[in-house]
């Protein structure tokens, strides 16, 4: 067991790197660099520029260098000193930008999982448990429904239910006489009045997939000898039930919850930009617009790290809780 | 899922047939299994319809999609009577008389009720070449000669017929998924059966590639790919690449689903006697094994296109995939993006209706045709 999962870790190395490499080529893929854009700006509030100026710019910034010096000081960077450089755009260093908005996106990516799980398990259970009753045909006509609306569609439609039926400003996640004031009691409650919008909304869609999976586990799992045998010891349906299929029936979860976090955190960018959240969605978003690839390549490389070590901890559950993975 | 010998139907089959007994095919019995997925049925012909539509896009839409009309912008649906003052008079719409609203400067649009346009069907309208072949100036419906028109969907902000609009947008946004699933069928079936029939090093070496593209946050990377094309690209170009962009990352279930099936396969007897019979290898793959996995291959397919279909509308929803004048329904959403036009012109969200009922479409399309794939089991 320690083996498999010592083997896992080190697998998870050379990904890592590729991911580096991978990323530093996607943020240099655009033609031209900041520099272009920065000068084209510069001329078109009527600077002049010429050729010598232009190259002063881009040593600068640093970017006259080759790339393979460029890459290595900015992994180097990231590695030695946790520095991920300075955003062009922002003129402020990359990890204050990112560490600032990740610990919100983090928040609603957490929350959307809990309240994935906490919609999906039960239903499914429930679901499978009582197959074809009124019930299951709702829940299930409700989960295609999830898995059919895409999120940021879903954030639209909210957004307009909210302002027709409700006169209330989903958008955001303060209201316009709390943005500014200090922490009290009651901007806290402002705050949870808005953030149940991108949560519910990121969680729909996972819960839709789950409960599926959930129910179709379970499904396999109560026609097995097992819970027969458990039946007629004369147990409890409820202690039948929870106590043995719903533990093995588990398992895809475990195995997922490392995907889904980067999947929250990927449906977070565009649910963010509707929703004119202050995560790091619309920052990213706006960094690879214009190019400010220190900003984009730090925020790529920090969520597929997470996705990396979502990967690994699933893996490493899945190796603690299942014997069949273990022994394999 | 236990895979069933697929030597022994066939045996039994041709002793069946000895005896003179009825038999039915795989491919029968695969047929009748699908058919008793009855929301699969429907949803097929709720993707043949789709593909229809926009296969027939220039017919079938009222107007031209790019042709504004300053009179009318943001005109409400209007809704189809059917029954003039307690009298049946054919599909109908009300004329409207449009008023400016003087504190907002808005036009505002009110049916009058005196006024019947009548819809005609096959009308002459804008010209067009039929299937890009024969010119035409027919189309489907519309309000004959008067000068009005009928927006069953409303406008948009320069009064363009939101219904043609989706209709034209259905064309770029339905061929997204074919297009970029055969891009990621291409390279799924080659990795995946490298990976399953080779095993070993290829094997592995396609795996980690596959876990590595999947670690990789979709949107993100997306994002940064399409962030790359450069803005003033013809639009066809960019299209195709949007399309291998998002094949790049989605060929990985294809390749799990073809992996599994001939690792599964390999060692089975039907396999073993061709190759033991002397089939070269390339026979055995090609009239042996790939064969007996078309139709998981086509499932898999069908789940894989509302994930493009969903990759596209997103990405040009946030401005970085298709971008104007090409018509998507991503990029017909754009309009919907902010508050202030939902409140006004909620109609704007239409083309998300179109997205839904697609996605969902394929969805159960895909799930009866999973279930359907192996009709031996259960």
């Amino acid at each position: 067991m320690g083996r498999l999962i010592l083997d896992r870790i080190l697998w998870a190395i050379p990904t890592l790197i590729a991911i580096t490499i991978a990323t530093f080529v996607i943020i240099q893929l655009p033609p031209g660099d900041f520099a272009t854009a920065y000068i084209a700006e510069l001329i078109h509030n009527g600077e002049t520029v010429d050729d010598a100026e232009a190259a002063r710019i881009r040593t600068e910034f640093g970017l006259d260098r080759p790339y393979p010096i460029q890459f290595f000081d900015w992994i180097g960077g990231i590695v030695l000193r946790g520095d991920f450089g300075i955003s062009f755009d922002w003129q402020l260093p990359v990890s204050d930008l990112i560490w600032e908005r990740l610990g919100l996106t983090l928040l609603i990516s957490t929350l959307s999982l809990l309240l994935t799980w906490a919609i999906a398990i039960p239903i499914g259970v429930y679901s499978a448990t009582r197959q074809y009753s009124i019930f299951d045909h709702v829940f299930t006509v409700l989960g295609f429904l999830g898995r059919g609306i895409p999120d940021f569609l879903l954030a639209l439609i909210l957004m307009w239910l909210g302002l027709v039926y409700f006169n209330f400003h989903v958008g955001g996640l303060h209201s316009p006489e709390f943005r500014d004031a200090p922490w009290s009691f009651a901007k806290f409650l402002d705050l949870l009045k808005h953030l149940w919008v991108p949560v519910f909304v990121l969680a729909t869609g996972g819960a839709a997939g789950l409960l599926r999976i959930m129910r179709a586990n379970m499904l396999e799992e109560l026609g097995k000898p097992y819970v027969e045998t458990a039946y007629a010891q004369g147990l409890p349906e409820r202690r039948v039930v929870w106590g043995y299929p719903v533990r093995v029936a588990l398992n895809p979860f475990i195995s997922t919850v490392g995907w889904a976090l980067p999947a929250l955190i990927s449906g977070d960018v565009i649910t963010a930009v509707v929703l004119n959240l202050p995560t790091t969605g619309p920052l990213l978003l706006r960094a690879l617009q214009n190019q400010d690839m220190y900003l984009a390549g730090g925020f790529i490389l920090i969520l597929s790290v997470f996705t990396i070590i979502g990967t690994l901890l699933s893996d490493i559950l899945l190796v603690l809780t299942d014997p069949r993975i273990r022994h394999a | 899922m236990k895979v069933h010998d697929a030597a022994t139907p066939q045996n039994a089959e041709s002793e069946a047939a000895a005896a003179g007994t009825p038999v039915a095919t795989p491919f029968q019995m695969m047929r009748w299994r699908f058919r008793r997925h009855r929301l699969a049925v429907v949803s097929l012909w709720v993707v043949i319809a789709l593909y229809v539509v926009a296969l027939f896009a220039d017919f079938i839409a009222p107007y031209d999609p790019f042709e504004h009309d300053r009179r009318s912008p943001f005109t409400p649906p209007q809704a189809i009577h059917f029954f003039h003052e307690g009298s049946l008079t054919g599909p109908f719409v009300y004329g409207l008389d449009r008023e400016r609203d003087p504190e907002t400067a808005r036009l505002t649009f009110t049916p009058d009720r005196d006024k019947v346009i009548p819809i005609r069907f096959f009308v002459k309208g804008h010209e067009y070449r039929f299937l890009g072949l024969i010119p035409a100036d027919r189309h489907l419906y519309g309000v004959g000669g008067q000068r009005s028109k009928v927006y069953i969907l409303g406008t948009d902000k320069l009064g363009r017929d939101l219904f043609s609009r989706l209709v034209y947008g259905a064309r770029v946004t339905l061929s997204v998924g074919l297009v970029g699933v055969f891009f990621s069928f291409v390279i799924g079936v080659t990795l995946g059966s490298l990976a399953g029939l080779i095993g070993g090093m290829v094997d592995n070496a396609v795996q980690r590639l596959a876990e590595f593209v999947r670690s990789v946050p979709t949107i993100p990377l997306w994002l940064g790919l399409a962030a790359a094309l450069p803005v003033q690209w013809d639009p066809v170009f960019v299209y195709l690449l949007i399309t291998v962009i998002l094949a790049l990352i989605g060929w990985t279930s294809l390749a799990r689903v073809v992996r599994g099936h001939f690792l599964t396969i390999r060692n089975q007897d039907f396999v073993l006697a061709a190759r033991f019979s002397g089939a070269t290898r390339g026979r055995v793959i090609r009239r042996h094994m790939l064969p007996s996995m078309t139709s998981y291959v086509i499932a898999a397919i069908t789940l894989a296109i509302p994930e493009m279909i969903l990759g596209e509308t997103a990405l040009s929803f946030l401005g970085l995939g298709l971008r104007p004048p090409v018509i998507s329904w991503g990029v017909l959403l754009q309009d919907a993006q902010n508050l202030r036009s939902i409140a006004l012109a909620p109609w704007l969200l239409a083309p998300g209706a179109a997205i839904v009922v697609t996605i969902l479409a394929f969805n159960f399309l895909g799930d009866g045709l999973r279930d359907a794939a192996d009709p031996y089991q259960g």
